[in-house]
């Protein structure tokens, strides 16, 4: 198909370079330089797709950001991106699109006769009051609800592009590189001041390269060249095209999308594809510029409706004009610059309809000098045409725009381009919390005020003239530069008359029975809706926007909202100003997942903590769980065995013989000072002052409100020099409390914390035979169960190595853990190995882990304990020092009345009934399992295993006075149906006397 | 993102490198068996939540591990000032309310 509604010359597109595309389906031709509009527009495609819940024809509106119909299904399988504009989509050779909706296809797509006849039935919020009933059926609703709406698909394949981000500081930011922008830019980098400019499209120049207008004599297109090489030259200033500033945060932190490769095809062939720019700016200006609005009127949706400007830049940029025949519908003077440029292109333009009784400015006399006709006082009240647009029902308003106040004319046209106005684009300003602000003057919002170092320039803040636009952008880098004098320029006449502000074209039918006048394109609310919505009582514009779902779209209403707000306000007798307006988030227009997760995706999506013993674990099967960050071996298989059996061989090798766990994941803070010991006092349950060098201890630690927060050993080096240990996942929470109190309370106390979990790495190993292994490589220091006591630490050498040697235990048994520098452990751990060899020693992980110190009833801090049990609750009231001498965190509370009651939830063991059954862990604990729901629940599992070394399920949980239930029966009704019974016993369900350990 | 003034490493550094810690210039009773339940349970539990001027604790954990103190605006984000710890603000509700007055005043 040839390019029927391409220009012979002109246009901004480079005809030595013609491209191939196809879109759905058919091929067509273009050029560099087209955008996928402006290409199907010069090939005289209609339709576009189909509207979002009445299926209606849909053709291009607009020529950018402000598109809400043109969403397309980019490229193909794993490549395919689901809702680009086509106006923002560069052509490159090859390119494949398809609409997104419309069934068989765009052309002939069979739901828009459930538009036309469901159409009533389907009002605002109709899926409130429709598919209520039954309820059960709401799941089959949906399914066809989904399937008949929405628009693009993505691929369920991963993304082949890479992403990456980029931090950037600069002393003025500029958005937006139009006339406006680039004079702001200009001035600040003449000043010296470290400038970063960014603008969305591929080309800066904005309005400048569609303009018939001159700068200081010079084309208006030429004159952006010579700025955009102007800033280029200077060191001091970095230049962005494609680059879009879609998100301003606190305290000028604006992020803004590259888009590198999306130009040249489906999948960047080298590098990246998008680089996401975090920019913490000094100064920011906002040149975002303005965006024309459609006006509201009978089937103002139709294929061939476009707003006035963009059809001016499509002649005037891309040497396009979509149709022969052209009305303007007009309520300013713009339409007329269109209406001059349509006729320059050599098609007719068979009348401007302005609504203003006695328009008279400087492009009016030149169009009429032109024999363009005017018709004032007049509207097209509603366009005519099926798939595309065939005519225009123009009839005489009254003064205020607001009657139809005679017959109505038909024109007969194949393309209506509509100026209803301008709309400041004040979206960024919005982001960190402003509210737009009504300015009667502009008819229009512009940014309200704010905290943020932000600057205005053009027509952003109502200022649409060009020579106004350079002028306050030149004056805004001054300002965000600091420098006095700005430049300014001269763009000749351009006297303008005043503009009526018109949003809704009345029909001679009431609202509710013309035919639809569309306010938002992407989510087709009419006029009709918004009325039904104030009368069904939704007053405030929140609840309208939110009713209506005007302006939810990608396209955030950047075309319908203004329009909506001005009908909501005439339907509530309230100003525009009154009314206000819905703000609005980021993006500005839709970012993809993949520049956001930049390159932390996959193996990088958060760090990995290994211990020195890691390639140890790797190279003899370790299964791995996450812990916190770190990767710990969770068990250690041998060939063909399943989990449970791993764990039964590694438990049973600790109990009769010796096995080894990598402990090094435990925090480990070394705390030095004079006042340490007294500062343990304060953080711990127990008391420190006697502990001697050489001994350790177990510590709790409480918050204040007198629950468990962490536990763990702590070990005295010197009377001036502690070790202490924490959990592995609580390692920095106790760091930063320490820090907190010694800081914020107690900055008088000498005492430093010092991180050391990854300087040492741990070897842990358990079992009757652990001394006999620890003796062949350890000689200087007497390990002798008198000499080296449970709770007893040395220093020797093992192994060759300087080794720091702690006798304490966490499974039961008689256990050594020997601590090296981490750069050693590995090698610490093979020595081990090799000694233990004689002695079966078997490496377990923390599953073993877990049953064995369940079986000896010690809680884990954050498994057993969730912030809500004190010691007591623990059974551990040993812990808790009775006498010390400063009221320790936490301790105070113990006498609170919630704490102190006797029927508070208490770790219990939990014996199955059934000796086979393992309860899940989290199972609820009720006494009474054939009362009816809701159930009494006493409490919770929360350690659950099976025991090889006992024969029988075990596990541990919490019962509402549980300490006084020994041998009560209780009962864990599951969700599958099943209801496991279970007799509450002591938790230290092995070994209670505690032999084994101080052998 | 906040942009934040340490004022012991005397930079701005992005809030990614700080923790929020909570409201500020709570000390801690000094004879917690003293006091009634209530009052610890209020020293434990209750804090202020103002529109507006509000002194809370940030600590830089990425970077210098101090503990200091800001006056920031919960309602625009504006951060007045920054402060070490011990020490008190110089901007706080009543400052503000006053400068305001003052400013009416000039312009009346």
């Amino acid at each position: 198909m040839s390019q029927v509604n391409r220009l012979a010359s002109g246009g901004r597109i480079d005809r030595s370079k013609p491209m191939s595309f196809t879109f759905n389906g058919k091929t067509y031709q273009g050029f560099d330089g087209d955008t996928l509009a402006s290409a199907m527009l010069a090939n005289g495609v209609g339709i576009v797709g189909r509207s979002f819940k009445y299926s209606r024809a849909r053709g291009i509106l607009g020529h950018g950001a402000e598109e809400p119909n043109a969403l397309m299904q980019l490229h193909k399988g794993k490549e395919t991106i689901p809702n680009p504009r086509a106006t923002q989509v560069e052509l490159f050779d090859g390119l494949t699109a398809t609409s997104t909706n419309g069934w068989p296809s765009a052309e002939f797509d069979l739901m828009s006769l459930m538009g036309k006849i469901g159409g009533m039935m389907m009002p605002p919020g109709f899926y409130y009051k429709t598919f209520m009933a039954p309820q059960k059926m709401w799941m089959t609703y949906e399914k066809f609800i989904r399937k008949a709406a929405g628009f693009g698909k993505l691929s369920l394949e991963a993304d082949p592009d890479t992403y990456d981000k980029i931090n950037a500081h600069c002393d003025v930011m500029v958005v937006g590189a139009g006339p406006a922008g680039l004079a702001a830019a200009l001035e600040a980098g003449r000043s010296g001041k470290r400038v970063i400019i960014v603008d969305e499209q591929n080309e800066f120049g904005g309005t400048l390269l569609a303009s018939t207008q001159t700068v200081d004599g010079i084309d208006a297109a030429a004159w952006a060249e010579q700025a955009t090489s102007d800033l280029k030259g200077m060191d001091n200033v970095l230049v962005m095209p494609r680059t879009t500033a879609f998100g301003y945060y606190d305290h000028n932190f604006v992020v803004a999308l590259e888009r590198r490769t999306d130009h040249i095809g489906p999948v960047a062939e080298t590098g990246t594809r998008q680089r996401l720019h975090r920019i913490r700016a000094h100064q920011v200006i906002l040149a975002t510029g303005a965006i024309e609005r459609p006006l509201v009127f009978g089937n103002n949706d139709l294929p061939g409706i476009m707003l006035s400007n963009s059809v001016s830049t499509y002649i005037n940029r891309y040497a396009v004009v979509p149709g022969q025949r052209c009305v303007v519908m007009t309520t300013n003077d713009s339409g007329y610059q269109t209406a001059l440029d349509i006729q320059a292109a050599g098609r007719t333009v068979v009348a401007v309809v302005d609504s203003r009784h006695t328009p008279d400015g400087r492009l009016v006399q030149a169009a009429k000098a032109a024999g363009i006709q005017v018709m004032a006082g007049s509207g097209i009240i509603e366009a005519l045409g099926s798939k595309h647009v065939t005519g225009a029902i123009v009839a005489p308003l009254d003064e205020a725009g607001d009657n139809v106040v005679g017959a109505g004319k038909t024109l007969s046209c194949d393309l209506i381009a509509v100026a209803g106005g301008w709309s400041p684009v004040v979206h960024l300003s919005c982001h960190t919390g402003s509210r737009p602000v009504w300015k009667d003057d502009v008819a229009g919002f512009i940014p309200g005020p704010t905290i943020q170092n932000q600057h205005l320039a053009g027509a952003v803040t109502g200022e649409y003239l060009l020579s106004e636009a350079l002028n306050s952008g030149a004056q805004a880098g001054a300002t965000a530069s600091d420098t006095t004098s700005a430049q300014t320029f001269d763009c000749g006449d351009e006297s303008t008359g005043a503009s009526q502000a018109l949003y809704l074209v009345p029909h001679t039918k009431p609202i509710s029975r013309a035919p639809k006048q569309f306010v938002d394109f992407q989510n087709d609310v009419t006029a009709a809706g918004i009325e039904l919505a104030a009368r069904e009582g939704f007053q405030s514009i929140e609840h309208v926007k939110r009713y209506t779902a005007m302006g939810f779209g990608t396209d955030q209403g950047k075309t319908g909202n203004i329009n909506g707000m001005a009908i909501v306000a005439k339907t509530m007798n309230k100003s525009i100003a009154e009314t206000g307006t819905t703000i609005f988030r980021p993006a500005y227009t839709p970012v993809t997942f993949g520049a956001i997760g930049g390159r932390d995706v996959g193996e990088l999506l958060d760090p990995a903590r290994h211990t020195a013993m890691h390639p140890w674990h790797l190279a003899n099967g370790a299964e791995f769980e996450n812990v916190g960050q770190w990767k710990r071996p969770w068990y250690f298989p041998q060939a063909g065995e399943t989990m449970q059996q791993a764990l039964n061989r590694e438990c049973l090798a600790v109990r009769n013989s010796v096995g080894m766990l990598d402990a090094s994941t435990l925090g480990k803070i070394d705390i030095q000072g004079k006042d340490a010991r007294e500062f343990l006092n304060r953080v711990y349950t127990n008391a420190w002052t006697k502990l001697a060098p050489g001994k350790c201890r177990y510590g709790l630690m409480l918050k204040e409100d007198g629950m468990i927060f962490d536990d763990g050993v702590t070990a005295c080096l010197s009377d001036s020099h502690f070790l202490m240990t924490t959990t592995s996942g609580g390692a920095a929470a106790v760091l930063g409390w320490l820090e907190l109190w010694h800081q914020t309370e107690w900055p008088d106390m000498e005492v430093y914390f010092t991180s050391v979990t990854d300087q040492w790495a741990t070897c842990s190993f358990a079992g009757p035979n652990s001394r006999k292994v620890l003796e062949k490589l350890c000689t200087d220091v007497d390990l002798s169960a008198d000499a080296m006591k449970f709770m007893d630490w040395r220093e020797g050498t093992v192994a060759g190595i300087k080794a720091r040697i702690f006798r304490i235990s966490f499974t039961g048994e008689l256990s050594f853990e020997v601590n090296v520098p981490a750069d050693q452990g590995h090698y610490m751990w093979k020595k081990l190995m090799e000694a233990g060899e004689e002695f079966g020693i078997t490496p377990y992980g923390t599953e073993s882990m877990h049953v064995l110190r369940a079986e000896k009833g010690f809680i884990i801090a954050g498994q057993d304990t969730d912030g809500s049990m004190t010691p007591y609750d623990c059974l551990m009231g040993w812990a808790v020092g009775k006498t010390k001498e400063f009221s320790f965190l936490g301790e105070r509370s113990f006498s609170r009345p919630d704490t102190a009651r006797t029927d508070r939830k208490q770790l219990v063991g939990l014996k199955p009934k059934d000796p086979t059954v393992v309860i899940p862990e989290g199972a609820q604990i009720v006494m009474d399992p054939n009362q009816p729901i809701p159930m009494d629940m006493m409490g919770h599992v929360t350690s659950s295993y099976w025991s090889e070394c006992l024969g029988h399920g075990i596990a541990m949980g919490t019962v509402k006075g549980g300490s006084d239930r020994m041998g009560e029966t209780v009962y864990c009704p599951l969700a599958d149906g099943r209801v496991l019974a279970a007799e509450i016993c002591s938790p230290v369900f092995y070994d209670p006397k505690g032999d084994h350990h101080n052998d | 993102m906040h942009h934040i003034y340490c004022p012991y490493c005397e930079e701005m550094r992005e809030e990614e490198e700080y923790s929020y810690t909570g409201e500020a210039h709570i000390e801690r009773p000094k004879d917690p068996a003293a006091i009634s339940d209530d009052a610890w349970a209020d020293y434990i539990f209750f804090r202020s939540n103002p529109r507006g001027i509000h002194h809370e604790m940030w600590y830089h954990a990425a970077g210098c591990r101090r503990y200091f103190n800001a006056t920031r605006d919960t309602q625009s984000y504006k951060v007045h000032e920054t402060y070490k710890m011990g020490e008190m603000p110089t901007i706080t509700a009543a400052t503000i309310a006053a400068a305001a007055a003052s400013e009416q005043g000039d312009a009346s």
